[in-house]
């Protein structure tokens, strides 16, 4: 990440037209776009695609960019935005995508989760589970507890409204809780 | 589906604060009053609240890893944003607009940002080292 500074000079410049600086706002945010982008899409041809596209509208609207907010956040928005439609877009034809049906994990749960949740094993454990989400799920939990944007943004970043934003939220809060933690009465449930 | 079904004095179960918990585990949701009153009687529901503790602290760890593109990304990224300049200077062309961005955004890249390319590559040492 650039320092804020040099980020807001080259904002700055992109806006007015510099596109040496709007190459070097790429390149200094590029491997973070990728990254949430794969994890919104969940495969490298979809999150490199829509890493693409995010570029492009925010090179056509960096215009319209206030620089109240970090480029990454902006980025972040609109990136979010471009893997909705890319997920909306896959999903036809595939009724499973947007689906928010339960997912079968068909991992056992560690036999002691507690021993076992050294941060980096929890952080792949949790990675994993990220991935087996219904990507409309993932999408929310994605952009509020791991990119911390708002609900509002979030809400508006993928077209609903933000109460179902929160309904997602909260489900895919559960779903990773009862996936890594399971409660005594959850196992057996989940193996019926 | 749950085990136990403790209901503390207001009457509130395990499950009703079961739904109440993702909501509730980043203090941006206040709890209904019975169910602060539930959680704090009842060690099930305490416990599944650091479990969600855990896993809210663990997503936010994730915003630090970043994955690494494949070398081939950047250079369609600014072939795809040059080519879209291009169209934009023809079109600003032909409506009698003067052209901000002449020149292609690839020869930009060797002249006017080197600076900063060269902080973000410093940056990404950064991360491949942690
Ligand atoms: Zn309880």
């Amino acid at each position: 990440m650039v320092i804020p500074s040099d980020e807001a000079r080259l904002v700055a410049a992109a806006k007015a037209g510099d596109s040496g600086a709007f190459t070097a706002l790429v390149e200094s945010t590029q491997a973070d776009v990728y990254t949430l982008a794969y994890r919104l899409t969940g495969n490298e041809d979809d999150a490199r695609d829509v890493a693409q596209e995010a570029y492009l509208r925010a090179f056509r609207s960096i215009k319209r960019f206030r620089g109240d907010a970090r480029f990454s956040t902006w980025m972040y928005r609109i990136t979010a935005n471009c893997a909705s439609t890319q997920l909306t877009r896959r999903s036809k034809g595939r009724h499973d995508e947007l689906s928010d049906d339960d997912n079968v994990f068909d991992e056992r749960p560690e036999s002691d989760p507690e021993g076992m949740a050294e941060a980096g094993l929890l952080r792949d454990r949790v990675t994993e589970a990220l991935a087996d989400l219904p990507a409309i799920l993932r999408a929310v939990v994605v952009l509020r507890d791991v990119y911390d944007l708002p609900h509002d943004a979030i809400a508006s970043e993928l077209g609903i409204t933000e109460s179902a934003a929160k309904v997602r939220l909260h489900r895919a809060r559960r779903k990773l809780r009862e996936r890594l933690f399971p409660m005594p009465g959850e196992e057996k449930a989940r193996a019926v | 589906m749950r085990s136990s079904r403790f209901f503390g004095s207001g009457g509130v179960s395990c499950d009703d604060v079961a739904d109440a918990l993702p909501g509730i585990v980043d203090g941006l949701e206040v709890a209904d009053l019975e169910v602060q009153r539930h959680v704090a009687a009842c060690l099930r529901c305490q416990a599944e609240l650091v479990q969600y503790r855990k896993v809210l602290r663990t997503l936010h760890q994730l915003r630090t890893e970043v994955l690494e593109p494949a070398p081939g990304l950047l250079p369609d990224i600014l072939a795809a944003i040059g080519a879209a300049g291009e169209r934009r200077a023809i079109h600003d062309l032909l409506n009698g607009r003067r052209v901000a961005y002449v020149g292609g955004i690839a020869a930009a890249t060797a002249a006017g940002a080197a600076g900063a390319i060269l902080a973000s590559r410093a940056r990404r040492r950064v991360r491949l080292a942690s």
